[in-house]
């Protein structure tokens, strides 16, 4: 494959997050590309239509999201470095696929660019059948998406295991100044099908039953891998980083935690209440699985409590509390996105009410 | 009316051995399915074309979820396993990455009708440069004899117990004739394995349907109509004909689309 494009780092731009995202994805040598609109996806997939092509990669405006996940996977199973995505309502519709990508053991880069952030669960647990867990990385602006972005394709390239990048409304949305990196090029993978294996008696197999045998040579033994599976997966979570931003947490007596583009305005509120002489720390947790549990254990250690703001009812709130594991009283101080346009545009996402709230579970 | 051989003593020789062998391109002759099922003749064609067409080292193979998939980690030639109905869009996925690959579907009625109807309708409407192959027995083989999309009416199945009924069950989508009406379709035919005649002209229908492929010209696609004695609850011998007077009496064989040049 001859890349046409430049391969060096270019000058900074300023770019809609959803274009830095599909910019990202091809300088990480991302080469098949399949969605289906949705916002707020749809701009990361118009961008991917219009330039993967001019790198010798393939965009497909699928007919569904079940479409779409298939494409991607049968792409994935020629080495191709491969992404799909959609909203977590499309993803919902993806999820059949996205088990069994898992067990056939098939590196996939999945976009979920959220309405609010109502998709954590979904992301960190996985809304499909069976046993299996998706790595999730979650950045909080369009600059530490571009890096996510290409830690996902090494991730995913590593340990052929779905990689999940979390974003949402505000990143797709929010225009910035950031830098694409070079291009990247990726190596196909030995086990990767091309046809060319046929006829050797030792013919390839990608398939999510795995390619143990029974005893008597027919059939597949699935009990061999589902144990290889989880194996893999635990060997995984063993060896993957977990990664947090972590500010004034040392002599802090309050922490509060956030993720996603919420973590920039926590953050912002979490400055203020120290310039004013609050002592309260902040962690903004990076991977949400494998989940910084280690970090938020040491860092929680003898604090006063410990808050929360997610955009929803509460549900990285659970991993935090399994983290906290009772040293500290764990508050929730976030809430349901209930504006009408239903893409999560938080009206409580405001510096001041952040600081307020904050405040309150400080006077507790 | 039949003559039973005991399951529990079976004799150490088979009553009418012709030849045994193991059929090209397939690891292990023997496999799980049913006495009768036509499913094995169907795979052997499918085979037996792609090597006479000299293919084995450019082929992928996406298999749904049926009886057959027990062949998909039976084969010498490179495989994909998808999930029910969704092996179009894999197929998809390999041939615009890999335009080099020749790309086959292994679905049967329930996988690629039933549950899959719009992802062969998108990729026929595509023009996807691959070949869709239907092993059709208008009933779901393994979950053990229920109606599918395919199931012509009269058709006893255990979720039509007095045959499939126009007004409580709807009429069979023939999806053969379907797909012939789609611009994007270069070669659509529909054989079957019941008698030997019908197997040598199934196996030039595949021939043709790989020679589509090869050639660019658009999407292939043959329908298979296949025996399913358990799944009609019919005796093992009497399936062929009963191939012959129901299933085949709605989903009529021959070639419906061909615009091949000679």
């Amino acid at each position: 494959m001859t890349l046409r494009m430049a391969p060096q780092a270019k000058d900074p731009q300023l770019l809609q997050g959803s274009e830095a995202i599909a910019d990202a994805m091809i300088a990480a040598g991302c080469r098949f590309f399949s969605g289906y609109p949705m916002t707020p996806f749809t701009e990361v997939l118009e961008v991917m239509a219009r330039k993967l092509p001019e790198v010798g990669g393939v965009c497909m405006n699928a007919e569904s999201e079940l479409e779409a996940i298939g494409m991607a996977w049968g792409a994935a199973a020629t080495g191709t470095p491969s992404a799909t995505g959609s909203t977590g309502q499309g993803l919902s519709l993806m999820q059949e696929s996205l088990s069994e990508i898992t067990l056939a053991r098939l590196p996939l880069v999945v976009l979920n660019m959220g309405r609010a952030q109502g998709d954590y669960y979904q992301a960190t647990r996985g809304g499909g059948h069976g046993d299996y867990r998706h790595l999730v990385l979650s950045p909080a602006d369009a600059a530490e998406a571009i890096d996510l972005i290409g830690l996902a394709f090494d991730l995913t390239e590593r340990w052929r295991n779905p990689v999940v990048v979390l974003g949402d409304y505000y990143l797709a949305h929010t225009a910035r100044s950031v830098t694409i990196p070079a291009m990247k090029t990726r190596e196909t993978p030995e086990w990767a099908l091309d046809g060319s294996s046929g006829g050797t008696r030792h013919a390839k197999l990608i398939s999510p039953l795995g390619t143990a045998k029974q005893r008597d040579d027919v059939g597949y033994d699935i009990a061999v891998h589902y144990a290889d599976c989880v194996a893999a997966t635990n060997e995984m979570i063993a060896n993957v980083e977990p990664l947090a931003e972590v500010e004034s947490t040392d002599d802090a007596e309050i922490i509060v935690l956030a993720f996603g583009t919420p973590g920039a305005y926590v953050r912002a509120a979490v400055r203020q209440l120290r310039s004013d002489g609050l002592a309260v720390g902040f962690i903004r947790p990076i991977t949400l699985f494998p989940f910084p549990s280690d970090l938020v254990a040491r860092a929680t250690q003898g604090v006063k409590s410990v808050a929360v703001y997610e955009n929803n009812q509460g549900q990285m709130l659970d991993d935090v509390r399994l983290a906290v594991l009772g040293n500290a009283p764990v508050h929730f101080i976030g809430g349901l996105s209930l504006d009408s346009s239903g893409f999560g545009i938080a009206p409580d996402l405001e510096v001041s009410v952040l600081v307020d709230r904050i405040r309150e579970v400080a006077a507790r | 009316m039949s003559t039973y051989l005991p399951t529990d003593n079976p004799p150490d020789e088979p009553s009418r051995l012709v030849d045994d062998f193991v059929p090209t391109l397939i690891d292990v002759g023997a496999h799980h399915l049913c006495p009768g099922c036509g499913e094995p003749i169907a795979m052997r064609c499918v085979m037996e074309a792609i090597d006479e067409r000299e293919l084995t080292a450019r082929s992928v193979a996406v298999f749904g979820i049926g009886c057959y998939t027990a062949f998909s980690n039976n084969l010498d030639i490179e495989v994909l396993q998808a999930l029910h109905g969704r092996a179009p869009s894999l197929a998809t996925g390999v041939k615009r990455s890999k335009p080099s690959t020749i790309v086959v579907t292994i679905q049967g009625d329930g996988d690629m009708v039933s549950e899959g109807l719009q992802e062969v309708l998108h990729a026929a409407a595509r023009g996807e440069n691959i070949t869709c192959i239907m092993l059709n027995n208008g009933v779901f083989g393994e979950t053990g004899g229920h109606m599918t999309a395919t199931t012509v009416l009269g058709q006893r199945t255990k979720t039509s117990l007095e045959g499939r009924d126009a007004a409580l069950h709807g009429r069979p989508i023939l999806l053969s004739s379907l797909l012939a009406q789609i611009d994007g379709t270069a070669f659509v035919a529909r054989g079957a394995v019941n008698s030997a005649g019908n197997v040598a002209r199934t196996k030039k229908l595949l021939l043709r349907a790989l020679t589509a492929q090869e050639q660019n010209a658009g999407f292939s696609f043959v329908e298979i109509l296949t025996m399913c004695p358990t799944g009609w609850f019919i005796e093992t011998e009497e399936a062929p004909d009963y191939l012959n007077d129901n299933l085949a009496a709605v989903h009529e064989p021959g070639v419906l689309k061909d615009v091949l040049g000679q």
